[in-house]
C-alpha cells in the first residue's frame, strides 16, 4: 500500500509554523516512514504530484497568489488543515487590516520614516502578485477540515494532530496543546 | 439557622444565603459557572452573558440571578457550552485579539475561555474595526482593540479604588470604554496600583514595563483550565 | 469657554434644581440652547451637578438626538425606516442633500443640519422628516427642495405647516400637518349608518370624568379586581397581565411609588400612541390616574419620545387643565383619597428606551440601559421605588374598562387576549392608518380593511415581531398567535423581502444600547451573513449560522431588544425560507462562496496599475 502523503506549504506566513514542524526533532524519521512529502518547503518540490491525504497550510491570503495556492490545495487534498494563528485567524499579517491598503503602502513604501524611495514608485513589477485588500484566514477563502492554532502551533501539537490525521481518527488536543499564541 | 435557599444545579443540591446570587452560591460550593464580566466583590453587571445559566427552563445570567427555593439550574449541558463558546467567540471577533503578542496572553481570561471550550478557529465574521490605543499614561496603558466592555474596570475603579476612572461613552457598535478625563488617560487620576488595573479580564488595561514576566509554560492558564480545581482564584493573580 | 456659555449651562442646571437625576433634561436643554453638549458644557454640566465628566459624556453619546458636534439651528430629521424607504426616501435624503450641499451628517454654512433617523411614528404618511420638532410628511423631492428654499428665507419650522392635519393636529398648540388617519371597517359610501364601522374602544369619543368617579368610590383593590377581569393584558407587545402588574407594585413595601406612561412608541411601524395622545390625552391621564390610585402612587410620568415633542404644549395644556378640574392635584376629584400629580419626561432619541428598564434609566437621567432584573419595576424601579410602567394604550383600555365595566370589555377579543387593539397599518396598500380590531381578528381581514390583499409579506409587530408570508394571512391578531404591539406593515409583490429584514437588522444595529454580547455583536454577524446571501454569495450553511447567531441572541441576551433583535431573520427563515434557499448554493471545488477574489484583489489592481491574472 502507498504511503499517505503529505503537502505543506506556507502562504502570508513566516515559516515559523513549518520550523516548529522540523522541532518534531528525531520523530520526523517516524514521520519520513510513515508519510510522502509532496510539494512542500521541506522537500523543494514546487507542484503537487498526486493527490495527497493531507495539506497544511501555514499562513493566512495576503495577495492573489495565496488565494490560488490555496484553493489548488484545496482541490489536491483530502483533508486540509489551517495550520497556526495566520492560517486559522490571519495572525501578525492581519495587523494591516485595520489600516487600510493603500494608506498601508504609503507608510511602508513612499512616507515611513526609513523609507528611501526616490522615485515614489509603489512596487509594480508584473512578478510581485497583487495585494488582496485585507489577509483573509484560510476558511474564509476555502473549506477547512481542521484548525491547529498558536504561533506557532508546537511541535507536540502538530505532531499530536499529523498522527490523528494518519490514523484516521479525530483530532483532539489535550489542554496544554491548544495555544493561541 | 437563618432561611437558606436551597436550590439545584445540575441535580447538586446547592444552599444559598439570602442575597447570594447562583454565580456566588455556585463559587461557595466550588461548582464552576464559565464568566468574564463577573468578578466577586463587584456589583453584578451582566453584560457578557457568557454566565448565561437556565434556570427552571428559562436562560439567565447566573450572575444577576438569586437562587429561588426549588429553583432547577442547568450550568454544565451541552446546548450552553455551546452558546457560551459562541459568546466568547464574538467577543474574539468584535476586537482585534492578537494572542501572539499579547502581554496578557497565558493569563488572559478570554483567551482561557475559548481554551476551555476548545475553540480552534471563530466561525463567525472577523470584524477588524479601527480601534485607538491611549499611551498617555505614564504607567498605564488602554488598548482598545482588546476591550470586552466588561466594566470590571469601570466597577473596580468605582468600587474598589474610591475613583471614578473609567466608563463607557456610545451606545451599541460605537460603544466603548472613556476615561474621566477631556483627553486622555494621563489626564484622570488613574495609578498603576490601582486595583482596577488587575481588574481587566483581558489585554485592555495594562501595566507598562512589566510585561511578559512569566515565561511561556509558567503562566495561570498554560498547564489547567480556567474554573478549575487547579486554576488559582480569580483576583489572587499577580 | 465663553462665560456666557458657562452662565447658560449653570442657569439651565439650576431649572432643575442642579439634580443629577434630571441629567437627561438639562443636556437636552443645553442641546436646544447652544446646539450641542459639546466638552466645555459637559465640563460645566459635571462641575454644577458634582458628577464626574465621563458620567455626562456617557449620557449625551448615548443618546441620537444629543450630540457633542455643534449642530445648526435647524435640523432636519429625515426618517430612513423601511417604509419610508419603501416610498422614496432615496430621492427625497437626494434632494436635501442637493439642495443643501451637503451629505447627510453635515451641516450648511447657514445653520442647516440634514440627518436620517429611525422611525418617527409616520409611516402611513412617510416619507416623513422632523424638522427640529415640526413633522413634515408625504414628502417628495420637490417637496424637500420648498422646505429648503423656505427654511433659508425665515428658519422657522413652523412656518412650513400651511397645510393643518385633522383632528387636534390642528389645534392652536399643536398646529402640524399630521393626519390621524382613523380608518374605519367600511366606507361611510357603503354603510351610511356606520353600523360597521368596527369596535370602538380606545378610539371612542373622549372619556368624561366618570371612569376616575367610579375608580375612586371603590378600594384600591377593587379597581385592580376589575382589570383582573378584564383580562387586560399590556398593549406594548409583551403582553404581561396588567392586574397583576398593578398588584405586585401595589404590594411592594414603600410608602412613594410611580406610574410611568410609556409614551416611548419606537417600534418601526407604529403610530397609534401618537394618534391616542393627540386625541385621547384625557383617557391616557385618567388611566394614569387610576393606575397610581390602584397601585397608592402620587406620582406619574408620561415619558414620551423626543420625536413626538410637537405635542408637548398641547399636552402640558390637558394636564393643566385636568389640575384645574381637579382631576389631577392634592385631592383628586376632592374625595381626599388620592393625591396624584403627572410630568412629562422627554426622551432624547433612542428606541431601546421603550424597553421598561431602559425607559426607567433614562427617566432618572442616565443612559437608556436596561436594567438587571431582579429586582423587577414593581419591587425597585424609578429611584429604587415600586414602580409600575404601562403603555398608552393599555392605560386608555385601563380608563375604558372603569367606565363600562370589565364584562363590556370582555364582549371583545377572545378568552386569551381580551378587547380590541389598535393596528397602525402601514406599506403598500391603499389605506394605511389606525385600526382598532377586536383581538381575534384575521390578518387577512386588516389587509383587506387596508386595502393590501396582495401583500407578498407582512411583518406583524415591527422589527422584533414576524415577518409572515400568504400561508399565514389566516393567523388571527391575539398574544397567542400573531402577538403585536400594534405594528402592521404589507410588502406587496415588487418588494425585496431580503431588503427589508437587512433594513430592520440596521435599525436594530443602531438602537442597540450595546450593552451585552449576544445583542451587540450578534446583530452585525446576522447582517455580514444576510450580506453575503443577499449578494449571491451565500452557502446553506450560512442560513443555519444565521439561526445558530439568532437564537444564541435570543437565549442570551438581557433584555427585550436583543431577545427579539434576531426575529427579522429567523421569522423570515421559518416563514419565506423559499426566498434565500433561491439565493443560496453549495460550495464548488471546496471554495466558499463567500469569498469574492475580484472584489478582494480590486484595490490592489487599482494601486498597482495592472489587472489581476488570477479573477
Amino acid at each position: 500500500m502507498a504511503k499517505p502523503r503529505i503537502a505543506t506549504t506556507s502562504l502570508a506566513g513566516c515559516f515559523g509554523c513549518h520550523m516548529s514542524l522540523l522541532d518534531i526533532d528525531e520523530r520526523i524519521l517516524q514521520l519520513a516512514e510513515l508519510v510522502e512529502f509532496d510539494r512542500s518547503p521541506i522537500d523543494d518540490v514546487k507542484r503537487i504530484a498526486g493527490r495527497c491525504n493531507i495539506g497544511l497550510i501555514e499562513g493566512g491570503c495576503c495577495n492573489e497568489e495565496n488565494v490560488a495556492v490555496l484553493r489548488h490545495f484545496r482541490e489536491h487534498c483530502d483533508v486540509l488543515v489551517s495550520v497556526g494563528d495566520c492560517a486559522t485567524m490571519g495572525g501578525v499579517p492581519a495587523m494591516r487590516n485595520l489600516v487600510p491598503l493603500s494608506e498601508c503602502l504609503r507608510e511602508a513604501y513612499l512616507d515611513g520614516p526609513t523609507v528611501h524611495n526616490p522615485g515614489k514608485r509603489l512596487p509594480d513589477d508584473p512578478e510581485l502578485p497583487l495585494l488582496l485588500n485585507r489577509v483573509y484566514c484560510c476558511h474564509e477563502v476555502v473549506a477547512v477540515d481542521y484548525h491547529l492554532p498558536g504561533c506557532p502551533p508546537s511541535a507536540d501539537t502538530l505532531w499530536a494532530a499529523v498522527v490523528a490525521l494518519l490514523q484516521g481518527t479525530p483530532v483532539t488536543l489535550p489542554y496544554g496543546l491548544l495555544k493561541f499564541d | 439557622m437563618t432561611d437558606k435557599i436551597l436550590f439545584t444545579i445540575d441535580g447538586v443540591e446547592l444552599a444559598a444565603e439570602p442575597g447570594q446570587t447562583i454565580i456566588e452560591a455556585a463559587d461557595a460550593a466550588g461548582i464552576y459557572i464559565p464568566r468574564l464580566c463577573h468578578q466577586p466583590g463587584l456589583n453584578p453587571f451582566g453584560s457578557c452573558r457568557v454566565c448565561t445559566v437556565r434556570c427552571n427552563g428559562r436562560p439567565c445570567s447566573a450572575c444577576t440571578q438569586p437562587p429561588a427555593p426549588g429553583m432547577v439550574v442547568e450550568n454544565d449541558v451541552p446546548d450552553l457550552q455551546a452558546l457560551r463558546a459562541e459568546l466568547v467567540e464574538m467577543l474574539f471577533v468584535e476586537g482585534n485579539h492578537f494572542c501572539m503578542f499579547c502581554e496578557k496572553s497565558g493569563r488572559c481570561e478570554l483567551q482561557a475561555l475559548a481554551y476551555r471550550f476548545g475553540i480552534l478557529a471563530p466561525r463567525l465574521d472577523y470584524c477588524w474595526p479601527q480601534r485607538e490605543v491611549d499611551m498617555s499614561h505614564p504607567d498605564l496603558l488602554i488598548d482598545h482593540n482588546r476591550c470586552i466592555l466588561c466594566a470590571r474596570c469601570v466597577r473596580t475603579s468605582q468600587q474598589v479604588d474610591g475613583k471614578n476612572v473609567f466608563q463607557f461613552i456610545g451606545r451599541g457598535t460605537k460603544k466603548r470604554l472613556a476615561v474621566n478625563s477631556r483627553a486622555s488617560l494621563a489626564g484622570t487620576d488613574a495609578a498603576a496600583a490601582d486595583a482596577a488595573v488587575a481588574a481587566c479580564p483581558v489585554g485592555a488595561l495594562l501595566k507598562k514595563r512589566v510585561g511578559y514576566a512569566v515565561p511561556m509554560g509558567r503562566r495561570r492558564f498554560d498547564k489547567v483550565p480556567i474554573g478549575s480545581p487547579g486554576d488559582i482564584a480569580p483576583g489572587q493573580e499577580q | 469657554m465663553s462665560t456666557d456659555h458657562a452662565r447658560t449651562v449653570s442657569q439651565i442646571c439650576a431649572t432643575y434644581g442642579n439634580d443629577a437625576t434630571r441629567l437627561l433634561d438639562i443636556c437636552r436643554q443645553v442641546q436646544g440652547t447652544l446646539g450641542c453638549v459639546d466638552d466645555d458644557s459637559i465640563d460645566a454640566i459635571a462641575a454644577t451637578l458634582e458628577l464626574p465628566r465621563v458620567e455626562v459624556e456617557s449620557l449625551v453619546t448615548f443618546y441620537s438626538f444629543l450630540s457633542k458636534q455643534k449642530k445648526g439651528r435647524v435640523v432636519i430629521r429625515l426618517c430612513n425606516d423601511i417604509i419610508d424607504r419603501l416610498l422614496g426616501f432615496d430621492q427625497v435624503l437626494a434632494a436635501f442633500s442637493e439642495e443643501l450641499g451637503i451629505e447627510p451628517g453635515q451641516t450648511t454654512a447657514d445653520g442647516i443640519t440634514l440627518e436620517t433617523t429611525a422611525c418617527i411614528g409616520m409611516s402611513d404618511q412617510a416619507p416623513a422628516a422632523l424638522v427640529n420638532e415640526v413633522p413634515v410628511t408625504e414628502l417628495n423631492s420637490d417637496r424637500a427642495r420648498l422646505i429648503v428654499r423656505e427654511l433659508r428665507r425665515h428658519m422657522d419650522p413652523r412656518r412650513l405647516v400651511t397645510k393643518l392635519g385633522d383632528g387636534n393636529n390642528a389645534h392652536e398648540l399643536v398646529r402640524s400637518m399630521v393626519w390621524n388617519n382613523i380608518r374605519r371597517h367600511s366606507s361611510a359610501a357603503d354603510d351610511p349608518s356606520g353600523a360597521t364601522a368596527g369596535p370602538r374602544l380606545i378610539l371612542s369619543p373622549n372619556t368624561r370624568p366618570e371612569a376616575m368617579r367610579k375608580a375612586l368610590s371603590i378600594s384600591p383593590a377593587e379597581v385592580i379586581r376589575a382589570i383582573k377581569t378584564s383580562r387586560l393584558r399590556g398593549r406594548g407587545g409583551a403582553g404581561f397581565p396588567t392586574g397583576m402588574k398593578w398588584e405586585f407594585t401595589r404590594a411592594a413595601p414603600g410608602t412613594r411609588k410611580v406610574v410611568i406612561c410609556n409614551a416611548d412608541e419606537g417600534e418601526p411601524g407604529t403610530f397609534k400612541d401618537r394618534v391616542l395622545l393627540t386625541e385621547r390625552p384625557d383617557r391616557i391621564f385618567a388611566g394614569m390616574t387610576i393606575a397610581g390610585y390602584a397601585i397608592g402612587a402620587n406620582e406619574g410620568i408620561l415619558y414620551l419620545r423626543a420625536e413626538y415633542a410637537y405635542l408637548v404644549p398641547y399636552l402640558e395644556m390637558v394636564l393643566r387643565k385636568r389640575r384645574e378640574a381637579g382631576l389631577l392635584g392634592p385631592d383628586v376629584l376632592g374625595k381626599g383619597k388620592q393625591c396624584f400629580d403627572i410630568r412629562i419626561q422627554m426622551g432624547a432619541g433612542a428606541y431601546v428606551c421603550g424597553e421598561e428598564t431602559a425607559l426607567i434609566s433614562s427617566c432618572e437621567g442616565r443612559r437608556g440601559d436596561p436594567k438587571n432584573r431582579p429586582p423587577f419595576p414593581a419591587q425597585r424601579g424609578y429611584l429604587g421605588l415600586p414602580t409600575c410602567v404601562n403603555n398608552v394604550e393599555t392605560l386608555c383600555a385601563v380608563t375604558k374598562i372603569m367606565e363600562e365595566g370589565p364584562a363590556s370589555f370582555c364582549e371583545h377579543g377572545n378568552q386569551q387576549s381580551s378587547g380590541t387593539k389598535l393596528l397602525s397599518v402601514s406599506g403598500d396598500c391603499l389605506r394605511p392608518g389606525i385600526y382598532e380590531v377586536e383581538f381575534g381578528t384575521r390578518l387577512s381581514r386588516v389587509l383587506e380593511l387596508a386595502g393590501g390583499e396582495d401583500a407578498i409579506a407582512v411583518q406583524v409587530g415591527g422589527p422584533s415581531g414576524q415577518m409572515v408570508g400568504p400561508d399565514r394571512f389566516d393567523h388571527n391578531i391575539c398574544f397567542d398567535d400573531l402577538g403585536t404591539g400594534g405594528s402592521v406593515m404589507l410588502f406587496g409583490p415588487r418588494r425585496n423581502l431580503l431588503e427589508v429584514v437587512h433594513a430592520f437588522l440596521e435599525f436594530f444595529e443602531h438602537e442597540s444600547c450595546g450593552y451585552c454580547t449576544p445583542c451587540r455583536v450578534g446583530i452585525v454577524q446576522l447582517r455580514l451573513v444576510l450580506e453575503r446571501v443577499m449578494a449571491g454569495r451565500g452557502e446553506p450553511g450560512d442560513l443555519d449560522s444565521m439561526e445558530r447567531i439568532g437564537k444564541t441572541m435570543r437565549q442570551a441576551s438581557r433584555c427585550g431588544l436583543g431577545q427579539t433583535a434576531a426575529n427579522p431573520v429567523l421569522s423570515s427563515l421559518k416563514n419565506l425560507r423559499s426566498v434565500y434557499e433561491a439565493l443560496v448554493r453549495p460550495a464548488e471545488l471546496g471554495r466558499r462562496r463567500g469569498f469574492d477574489l475580484a472584489a478582494a484583489v480590486h484595490l490592489g489592481e487599482v494601486l498597482a496599475g495592472r489587472q489581476s491574472t488570477h479573477t
